[in-house]
């Protein structure tokens, strides 16, 4: 028995989210009394690395047809490790890679799927309870797995990594994909967010700013204050829609969900379908200067004021911070 | 061009959120349902786009009791030729895929289209079981489509940036944001919709693989802590002291 992990990479190197399932697996297989392999396609990593995390053991599949994603081919791979390692459970990082996975994995072995798990399962009495977020963040569901196999994607950004100084063996697997005939062909994979900045699902901090910055001329206080931060940009829909903003920054309902650790918004009212998409961060910090805005319901904390006035000060508040904190 | 559109039943947005019997059912007293939305804003306005410029055919599907025979209707005005519900009752994804893949499998549907996730129980599963119960590509998350005979070009959003991917031969896609531009249906398609087929067949059985033990309504938050606008370092000391997020 074992519990897998199915670890994805971008440019050969394993995702933060990635990284966060093999430590959740870990705790998983502990649960079971059993150990976390992680699974790793196409990688010239030190994968011993991810012993670091929680992984006692690595397979790597090193196999051409799956340099581009193709859920189909990969899917096949995954069942075929999960199957030699005698997997009872395994785990996504409920990402874009993740979403196509799990689900496919779910319907071919019959395995009931729980996806976008936000806590560790619950198995007292042979029960396996996972709790996910439904109704848009309005209300946690606790969902049992009924089958002996299991698959889990896990919510980005919900289970913080712990590393330690353990090692993971390697080995070697290789997949057969000779019986999956697919007519997907990858063309292009643009990737704007480079710069060392976090991507949206994955980033620890974001600001985010709409409407209230009156044209897309002023968002150099914005990304100023990202900038200090170490955080990720982001943005309210109208403004994606009238082209202020490229359309991945944007969060709400129509856009991204995301759960960091700090949102702060400027200039963004909080309708209801922008809640939607952030109301699971776990601080919440509202700019604006109508204090009827809705948003402030919602947020932690929050100053009525003017954003060309605050957002600077707000900058130069946390240099200091930073400055005082070396 | 044959194109099956799955929709889903949901409550509506705004809806405030309840529990009954013993918090393991959503309480459906007074709410108003809708089709999710992005299965009708994307996936269906995008099938119609499609078979209006290149022909073909619209085909909606729903799984779910007769009650729900009323947003089937609504879909049918803003467009599509026809619509099968199969006579199941379920929230849970492999059984819903399961009925769509047993009734998609004989039709020679060239695009099976869904929306990117329901607004109820999130999960973005469907669409991808689907398509390995058929055995065919699963392209989610596509912003475009484009159909240039038997080829399709999506483009497809992933962390902070897309990917254009090229797909021969049948598949499933989940759409989002991008796709179309949603429609409003006029008098005509209302009243159209009212004598559009509407085929209801009857469910296949299917093994039960999770279920939902209750549900919670998070608790209240905290009232928010208001700080002065000439003191934002108060702010800078509260995100670094008492919340610790920085």
């Amino acid at each position: 028995m074992s519990v897998l992990i199915y670890a994805d990479t971008i440019n050969g190197k394993v995702k933060k989210s990635s990284l966060e399932a093999i430590h959740y697996g870990s705790k998983v297989a502990s649960l079971l009394g059993t150990n976390a392999v992680a699974l790793v396609v196409n990688s010239s990593d030190n994968l011993a690395e991810l012993g670091k995390y929680g992984a006692a053991k690595v397979l790597k599949i090193t196999n051409d047809k799956l340099n581009a994603f193709d859920p189909q081919l990969l899917t096949a791979a995954i069942a075929q490790a999960a199957n030699s390692a005698g997997a009872k459970v395994v785990v996504f990082a409920h990402d874009s890679t993740g979403k196509s996975l799990a689900s496919r994995l779910s319907a071919r072995s019959k395995a009931g799927l729980v996806s976008g798990a936000t806590s560790l399962p619950n198995i007292d009495g042979g029960s396996f309870i996972l709790r996910k977020n439904v109704f848009s963040g309005k209300a946690y569901a606790d969902i049992n797995i009924l089958t002996d196999e299991k698959v889990i994607s896990l919510m980005p950004n919900s289970f913080p990594v712990v590393a330690t100084d353990a090692s993971a063996e390697v080995a070697d697997f290789s997949a057969d994909l000779s019986g999956v005939t697919s007519t997907l062909v990858v063309k292009e994979v643009n990737r704007a967010s480079a710069s060392g900045v976090a991507p949206l699902p994955e980033a620890e901090l974001v600001v985010s700013a709409g409407r209230g910055m009156k044209g897309p001329e002023n968002w150099g206080m914005i990304e100023d204050l990202a900038n200090v931060l170490g955080a990720t940009t982001a943005c309210s829909r109208p403004v994606a829609d009238i082209g202020w903003r490229p359309h991945h920054e944007h969060v709400g309902q129509t856009g991204i969900a995301i759960r960091p650790n700090l949102y702060i918004a400027i200039g963004i009212s909080g309708a209801i379908q922008h809640l939607a998409g952030v109301n699971q961060s776990k601080v919440i910090v509202v700019i604006n200067k109508d204090p009827e805005a809705p948003f402030f319901k919602a947020a932690d904390y929050g100053i009525i004021g003017d954003a060309f006035e605050v957002v600077p000060k707000l900058t130069e508040a946390f240099k200091s911070l930073k400055a005082n904190s070396h | 061009m044959k194109i099956l559109v799955c929709i889903s039943k949901v409550p509506d947005t705004t809806t405030k959120i309840s529990f009954v019997d013993n918090d393991t059912k959503f309480n459906e007293d007074k709410v108003q349902f809708i089709v999710n939305p992005y299965d009708e804003w994307y996936a269906l306005v995008r099938a119609l786009e499609i078979t209006e410029k290149s022909g073909g055919t619209v085909t909606i599907i729903n799984v779910g009791p007769a009650d729900n025979d009323q947003i089937i209707r609504k879909a049918l005005a803003i467009g599509a030729n026809d619509s099968v519900r199969i006579d199941g009752n379920s929230n849970e994804s492999f059984y819903v895929a399961s009925q769509i893949a047993e009734y998609a499998k004989t039709q020679g549907y060239d695009i099976i289209m869904t929306g990117k996730e329901t607004i109820d129980y999130n999960g973005a599963e469907v669409g991808g079981m689907i398509a390995e119960l058929m055995g065919v590509p699963y392209v989610s998350h596509a912003s475009t489509l484009d159909v240039d005979g038997g080829k399709a070009t999506m483009k497809r959003n992933i962390e902070g940036g897309y990917e254009t991917v090229e797909v021969n031969g049948a598949f499933v896609v989940s759409c989002q944001k991008g796709m179309a531009e949603a429609r409003i249906p006029n008098m005509r398609g209302i009243m159209a919709a009212r004598t559009k087929p509407l085929t209801v067949v009857a469910p296949v059985n299917v093994a039960q693989l999770t279920s939902i033990k209750v549900f919670t309504l998070p608790p209240a938050k905290a009232a928010v802590k208001m700080v002065s606008p000439d003191n934002v370092a108060e702010l800078v000391n509260l995100l670094h002291t008492e919340a610790k997020v920085i």
